[in-house]
């Protein structure tokens, strides 16, 4: 298969591969996709007390586009609002990506990663809120 | 020339897929394209003889290498209708008298689809499952043979994870059965010592170019004694005794007679070179890497043919990243489908491994430094998509992975 130029740019130099400390009360994990389906998307964010995502991270387990989507969804994210970030939509991932249509599942899985990490997050500022 | 070949094939590792054509086959092609170019079946001039000649000498290279009469050998385009023609053939030839056929369920496409278009057609097929190591069970397949059975058809070597059936004691229980015995030996034959005779192998399906001869040639090794008759699937002259009409292609027939003659007279060397190639690979891999998982038995398998699970890390990821070697994934997304690979999951892989296998092929013209090259880029790569891989750092943490709950979509 040939990939994009973008995505072999994200997959030979990642973005934001790493970890956050999951435990902190300002970050927020998300963990979506399965083994067994071929890709695991791991996305954790930095919340400043304001709601904006300070530093975003990411492991990937997965094809090409699946690492590549994990990257620039952490570049799109860093810096904006919460509801910002909730409101991008895969289709600017595969746009931005060129994604073909047999990976555009890639940029839906991470998608549902920002979302599990806000979710992730918003979890926990509740039940210390209680 | 050999030289030239080796430097240009330098990146290429999927001898299972094909093999480019060895010099010295073409060479012996060559002059059938030009002032040799007749058709063999004319009986009335020389053109007719001298290429009649040639297809028959070709017939008794390809019949030598597996111990048969070339008058059993009969040429096809390729293994996938040498298969057809081997189990449809066989099957509507004996139709009135027996309807059932034991096949294996790693078995190649070609032939897992023929034998389910003869389902369709009211036979009945058992598929026998395979062990963890690949290997069918032998008990299992003299339990299955029915007084109605027509054929057993057992392929050789695997192509996707290179384990070797037991071929001489299939073959056995086949005979002590009253049972004709084919195999796919596409990836077998001129790879591994295979002899009709010893292994009371019925029909044989060989392919040109798994052996440095061309794409488009191939051959069914058909017995004549005692007799397997088939009905044939392409009508026309009567070529080929009748079972597969049409003009035979006289450099192709050569091709893969010349490709036979080598490959006899070279195996033992090859076969000891590429098992040595086996071995530097898998120890760098080994020395360097931990959980690397090699499918399919560890004994009973060709050397040119590693497939490899490099647990937590996605195999279509892995190619990309090793995008100067030409290897063949086992993973899901290479294909259409999404599906790891059948032959995978029939040996018990769990899917999260199936993901992560590689099939790397040894062959001729493959080097040290090639196999050097290899391993590195791999284990450079492994290293670095591994640390970027949320199920390695669970592991890593003692989590097992098996215990999360993940959405399956």
């Amino acid at each position: 298969m040939a990939y994009g130029k973008k995505v072999i740019d994200h997959f030979e130099n990642p973005r934001n591969v790493g970890s956050l400390d999951a435990s902190s009360s300002n970050v927020g994990t998300g963990l979506v996709g399965a083994p067994a389906c071929g890709d695991v998307l791991k996305l954790q964010i930095r919340v400043s007390d304001d709601g904006i995502i300070e530093e975003a991270r990411f492991k990937t387990f997965g094809c090409g586009s699946a690492i590549a989507s994990s990257s620039l969804v952490t570049e799109m994210i860093q810096g904006k609002t919460l509801e910002e970030a909730h409101n991008i939509k895969n289709t600017a991932i595969a746009q931005e990506l060129e994604l073909p249509p047999v990976k555009i599942h890639c940029s839906m899985l991470a998608e549902d990663a920002i979302k599990a990490a806000i979710a992730d997050y918003q979890a926990k500022k509740n039940s210390q809120g209680k | 020339m050999m030289e030239q070949l080796q430097s240009h094939l330098a990146t290429y590792l999927d001898y299972q897929a094909t093999t480019p054509c060895d010099p010295r086959v073409v060479e012996a092609m060559l002059p059938y394209f030009y002032e040799k170019f007749g058709n063999p079946h004319s009986r009335n001039h020389i053109f007719g003889w001298e290429s009649e000649a040639a297809v028959e000498k070709a017939r008794e290279q390809v019949a030598q290498l597996i111990g048969a009469d070339p008058r059993d050998i009969i040429f096809t385009s390729g293994a996938t209708e040498s298969n057809n023609l081997a189990l449809k053939g066989v099957a509507k030839f004996y139709q009135n008298e027996k309807r059932h056929i034991i096949t294996c369920v790693t078995e190649h496409k070609c032939v897992l689809d023929s034998c389910r278009h003869l389902e369709q057609e009211g036979f009945d097929v058992t598929y026998l499952p395979v062990k963890q190591n690949g290997l069918i069970d032998l008990e299992l397949l003299e339990k299955s043979i029915r007084t109605d059975t027509v054929i057993v058809s057992i392929m050789a070597i695997n192509n996707e994870i290179g384990v070797v059936q037991p071929i001489a004691e299939i073959g056995k229980i086949c005979r002590a059965k009253g049972v004709f015995f084919h195999t796919d030996a596409a990836q077998a034959f001129g790879k591994i010592p295979l002899n009709v005779e010893d292994m009371n192998i019925d029909l044989m399906s060989i392919s040109g170019h798994k052996i440095y001869a061309p794409k488009g040639i191939g051959a069914l090794y058909v017995r004549r004694k005692p007799r397997v008759r088939l009905a044939a699937l392409i009508h026309g002259g009567g070529q080929e005794r009748g079972m597969r009409s049409g003009t035979l292609p006289t450099p192709l027939c050569v091709g893969l007679g010349k490709a036979s003659e080598i490959a006899g007279q070279e195996m033992i060397f090859e076969y000891a070179r590429i098992k040595g190639l086996n071995e530097r690979f898998m120890h760098k891999i080994n020395s360097n890497l931990e959980e690397v998982y090699l499918n399919g038995d560890t004994h009973a398998r060709y050397p040119g043919n590693l497939n490899i699970s490099f647990a937590y890390v996605e195999g279509e990821g892995l190619m990309m990243g090793i995008k100067d070697l030409c290897v063949s994934s086992g993973s899901a997304c290479t294909s259409a489908s999404l599906e790891p690979s059948y032959v995978l999951r029939a040996l018990g892989v769990d899917e999260e491994l199936a993901h992560t296998s590689l099939r790397i092929g040894f062959g001729r013209f493959t080097t040290e430094e090639q196999v050097d090259f290899a391993a590195n880029l791999i284990v450079k790569n492994v290293t670095k998509l591994r640390e970027m891989s949320p199920l390695w750092e669970m592991a890593k943490e003692g989590i097992d992975i098996k215990s999360i709950e993940w959405a399956h979509h």
